[in-house]
Order: structure tokens, then sequence, then C-alpha cells
């Protein structure tokens, strides 16, 4: 059934630093490279090098500019996106075939591929943007939180962790138990004031987001001194300058 | 969201062959013998070429019988279920009409309350959904009830419910349109709370791919606002002012069949403004208003 536990024992998930992500994608290319070689069925890709070139993919990374309302200089924040494994899942209730599930252990959100006919009502629900139905498989694909690399014991334990985690050069992702507030993920988000995308679609999500860091103001005491280094020395202009600049503003 | 034609075609047709089932299964008219073969045929014609288009844009047709399991959680599941039931009960309470010339009433009431509600679960798929505001109001199944209604009453010959029920769907259709429009800025849904970023604006920088994707296919279909205005006009002319008019008309079989052809165009024309208006706020990760 399609119905969601009323408790999972933990809540694994991520918790993505937007002030360290430099943007610069390889989550992406690794969550790619993992989960189309893995669990279920491959991550395929339309023209790949044709026109018009598309494909599946489980993350992906946004680029926001904030212009703040102090004046302080506009910000450019990297913004990757994936399943938030939300707690109230709307993706899951709506499965008319039970194919999505949340797991009661780890609260991680899956597809049961040979039950999903593709109806993309789960991608309809979702309001992240989290699931993408695969045009070669025609079914539904997301974010499994690399079931297949956290509890594996053929990986050396510096592998357990989803594959874009491990690869983040700039330690932007983290991932552990959001539902133990003693994990260091935890402690994370209280530090940091870790904060939901969309609260009021009362999802729930159990990924949290750490916000960036105000940049340094453009109007700062030191810049400020700089200005009067930069008045005009040239004055009015006199001779043939200044009829030329008349003569030319005429024109 | 992209107005796929199966779906718009299946809700269409379905809406108004399950609003005739419930007028033939509450006995308006009361035809027994070949006529009411032929109303039956045509319910039927219309509800189950709906439901079968609707298979159409499923990845895995084939698995479709799957979706019969989770009607405890899923109104999409329970719209299987109860259309399947809805058509099963009406079959028999048909073939009492047809072969026996006998109608058994407590059958065709049943049959018709599972036509009814065959055409709420179809409308609460849509309106449960919270990523769509302008979908997610209790206006939605009555929007869809009131056009399979008034479109049931054309096809079974009900002029006089159908003089009432055109109009009532019309008002309904006009508010449906009217909160809409407001819907997603009321959702209380922006850039800004699906970002979490804050102190100042927030503006879309860089999509994360050059290309297009699943997402913005489904998602982000956008129409032009006079294209819309134009389209609702139409909706609201085919398929309620046109029929009320026919019917109004002298003459008996011409005019009421034309006026139910008008009225299915017009409820197409109001199905693809459905899906091709609705915003959903994944479209707003893209810097779009939704859409």
């Amino acid at each position: 059934m399609t119905a969601l536990p009323d408790k999972t024992e933990r809540k694994m998930g991520l918790v993505i630093d937007l002030d360290t992500c430099v943007g610069c994608h390889a989550c992406v290319v690794s969550c790619k490279g993992w989960n189309t070689e893995n669990y279920g069925a491959p991550l395929s890709d339309q023209q790949p090098y044709g026109a018009d070139p598309s494909g599946t993919f489980l993350n992906r990374v946004h680029s926001y500019e904030i212009t703040p309302d102090d004046g302080g200089a506009a910000q450019l924040v990297h913004f990757p996106k994936s399943c938030l494994h939300c707690e109230d899942a709307p993706c899951v209730t709506v499965c008319p075939t039970g194919a999505s599930f949340k797991r009661a252990e780890d609260g991680i959100v899956l597809v049961n591929e040979s039950d999903c006919i593709g109806c993309g009502l789960c991608a309809w629900a979702c309001p992240y943007g989290a699931r993408e139905q695969d045009a070669a498989e025609g079914v539904m694909k997301k974010c499994t939180l690399c079931v297949d690399r956290i509890y594996n014991e053929n990986l050396p334990q510096e592998d357990r962790v989803p594959a874009c985690v491990r690869t983040c050069p700039a330690k932007a992702r983290h991932f552990g138990d959001l539902g133990d507030p003693d994990s260091d993920v935890s402690r994370l988000v209280a530090e940091r004031g870790g904060f939901d995308l969309m609260p009021e679609q009362g999802t729930k999500p159990v990924n949290k987001y750490l916000p960036p860091r105000p940049r340094d103001s453009l109007q700062s005491a030191e810049t400020e001194a700089q200005e009067t280094w930069l008045e005009p020395v040239a004055g009015e202009a006199k001779g043939f300058i200044a009829w030329l600049d008349r003569a030319l503003e005429k024109l | 969201m992209h107005p796929a034609p199966s779906v718009i075609l299946f809700t269409t047709l379905s809406g108004a062959g399950f609003g005739l089932l419930v007028f033939l299964g509450a006995g308006f008219p009361a035809v027994t013998g070949w006529v009411a073969f032929v109303f039956f045929a045509v319910a039927y014609v219309l509800a189950v070429g709906g439901l079968l288009a609707s298979t159409f844009h499923l990845g895995h047709p084939e698995r479709a019988m799957k979706a019969f399991t989770q009607w405890r959680t899923s109104w999409l599941s329970r719209e299987g279920v109860v259309s399947v039931a809805a058509l099963l009960v009406m079959a028999l309470y048909g073939a009492g009409l047809v072969f026996q010339g006998e109608a058994r009433p407590v059958l065709g009431a049943v049959g018709a309350v599972l036509s009814l509600g065959t055409v709420l679960c179809t409308a609460m798929i849509y309106a449960q959904l919270a990523t769509v505001p302008r979908w997610k109001t209790w206006l939605t199944p009555v929007l869809f009830l009131a056009l399979a209604l008034a479109g049931g009453a054309l096809l079974a010959g009900q002029v006089r419910a159908a003089l009432v029920l055109l109009p009532l769907a019309g008002v309904v259709q006009l508010l449906w349109w009217l909160r809409g429009d407001r819907a997603l800025a009321r959702s209380g849904t922006t850039l800004a709370s699906a970002t979490g970023l804050g102190g100042g604006e927030v503006r879309a920088f860089e999509p994360p791919h050059t290309g297009s994707n699943y997402l913005l296919r489904e998602f982000a279909f956008q129409v032009g606002r006079r294209h819309a205005l134009k389209l609702r006009i139409i909706a609201l002319g085919l398929g309620v002012v046109l029929p009320v008019v026919l019917l109004l008309a002298p003459g008996t079989h011409v005019p009421a069949a034309l006026a139910a052809l008008s009225h299915l165009a017009g409820v197409a024309a109001s199905r693809w403004l459905f899906f091709a208006e609705a915003e959903h706020v994944v479209g707003l990760y893209y810097g779009r208003r939704g859409g």
C-alpha cells in the first residue's frame, strides 16, 4: 500500500550547503554515472549529440542571483536540487499501483520500477521537480539516496555515502540521519540555521539547505575611504580642448 | 501543464459518457429495447473510449491492472475501481432494459451514483495537487460534475434539465477561472520560498541544463494571455451558450444532436485550458511564473 509510514526509525537525508557549493556539477555527473550503472533502469539520454539533447537526471544544479535589499553586493548562489525524501511525501500517496513507497526503516522514498505504469502523477505531485520519467524506459526515476551504496558492505567504509556526497570537491554536501538530533548533520543544521524548501507545501522535507553567508558589502569603511582617491583630478577644460568639447556637444 | 491530447480526450468524453449513464440509471429517459440499446451504446463508447484514451499516455500500459490496488490512498486508483464498478453495474441494468424490457430501479440508482463517483474521482486527481494551485480547490470537482451532468442531460435528451444544468455549469466555469487566475499568487509559493533565499530579490540566473528536460516538457507549458481569453470565450460559447440557443430552437433531433456536439467541443476547449493554463510550482525553479 502506498500509505506513508507513521514514523520512520531514521530519517536519512542530505544537508546541502549553499554557502560552499561552487556550482561545478560534479554531483550531477557522479549521480548520473552511478545510477545509470546500478539500481534500476539506466538514466537514458535522447539525442545526446543531436540538435535537441535531453536526458534523465536525478540531481540538477540551478543558479540564482540575489540582489540584497540593503545595497550589498549581488550574490550568485548555486543550488543543487534532488529528492528531499519528504516525511509527508505527496508523490507516494498519489501512486495508483504501489510502485512508490517510503521505507519505514530509514525514510528513503523509492520506486519499484517493475510496478510503475509511468502515469507521471507522482511527478505532478512533487513540488520540487525531483522525479523525472525516463523517456526510454517509461518508468519514473528519482534519487534513491544511493541505497545501493550506503549499506553496501562490498564498498570501503568511506564510499558508503551517496555518490554526490562522495564526489563533492567543495564538501558542500553532507549525508546522515536527520532524525537523530545528535548526528553531525543535525548539529550542522542547528548551527547554521538549515531550512526547508517550500515549507508552505506541507511536505516536511528531510533534506535541509544551509543559507549562504552574506558577502562583503560594497560600502565598507575601506571602500568609502578609497572613494576620495577616485575624485576627478582634471578641472574644467580650457583652450582648444574646451572648444572641441563644445563643438562635439552641439553635433 | 502540458495539455496532453489523450488526457483532454479522456476527461471530456468519459465525463459526458458517465454523465449520460447517471441519467440512464435514474430512468431519464425511461427507454427499453432498441432505443435503450442505442443510448447505452453511446454512453459506453464515450466512457470506455475515454478510459482507453487515458492509457495512451502511460509509459507501461500493459501494467495498467496494477492501478486497481491502491484505492485506499490514491484518487487515480479509486477512479479505476469506481469506473469499472459503474460500467459493470450499468451493463447489468442496461441488459435488463434492452433484453427484458424491465427496469431495476435499485441497480440503476447504484449505477448512477457510481457514475457520478467516477467523475468525482477524476476531478479529485487534479484537485488534490497542492503543486498546481489553480486546481487545488473544491470548485474543481464541482466544475467536473457540473459539466458531466450538463453533457449527460444533453445526450439523454432531457431538455428541461439541460436548460438548467448548462447555465449552472457556465457559472461554475466562470467562478473557477476567476479564482484560478489568482490562485498561484495566493498560494504563497514563490521563487523565494522555493529556494529559501531571502534578504533581497531572487532571480533565476542560469538553468541546470542548456536543453529541455522532462520537467519543462511536462510542467512548463505557457499559453498567451490573449490567446487564453479567446479560448475561454470559445469554450463558453460552444459549451453553454450555443447548446442553450439550439435547445430553445424549434425542431427535435437535429438541433439536439448539434447542441451535444457543440457542448463536447466547448468542454474540450475548456479542458485544454484546464491543463495549458495550470501553473505547476516547479516552474518557479526555472524562473517562470509557474506555467
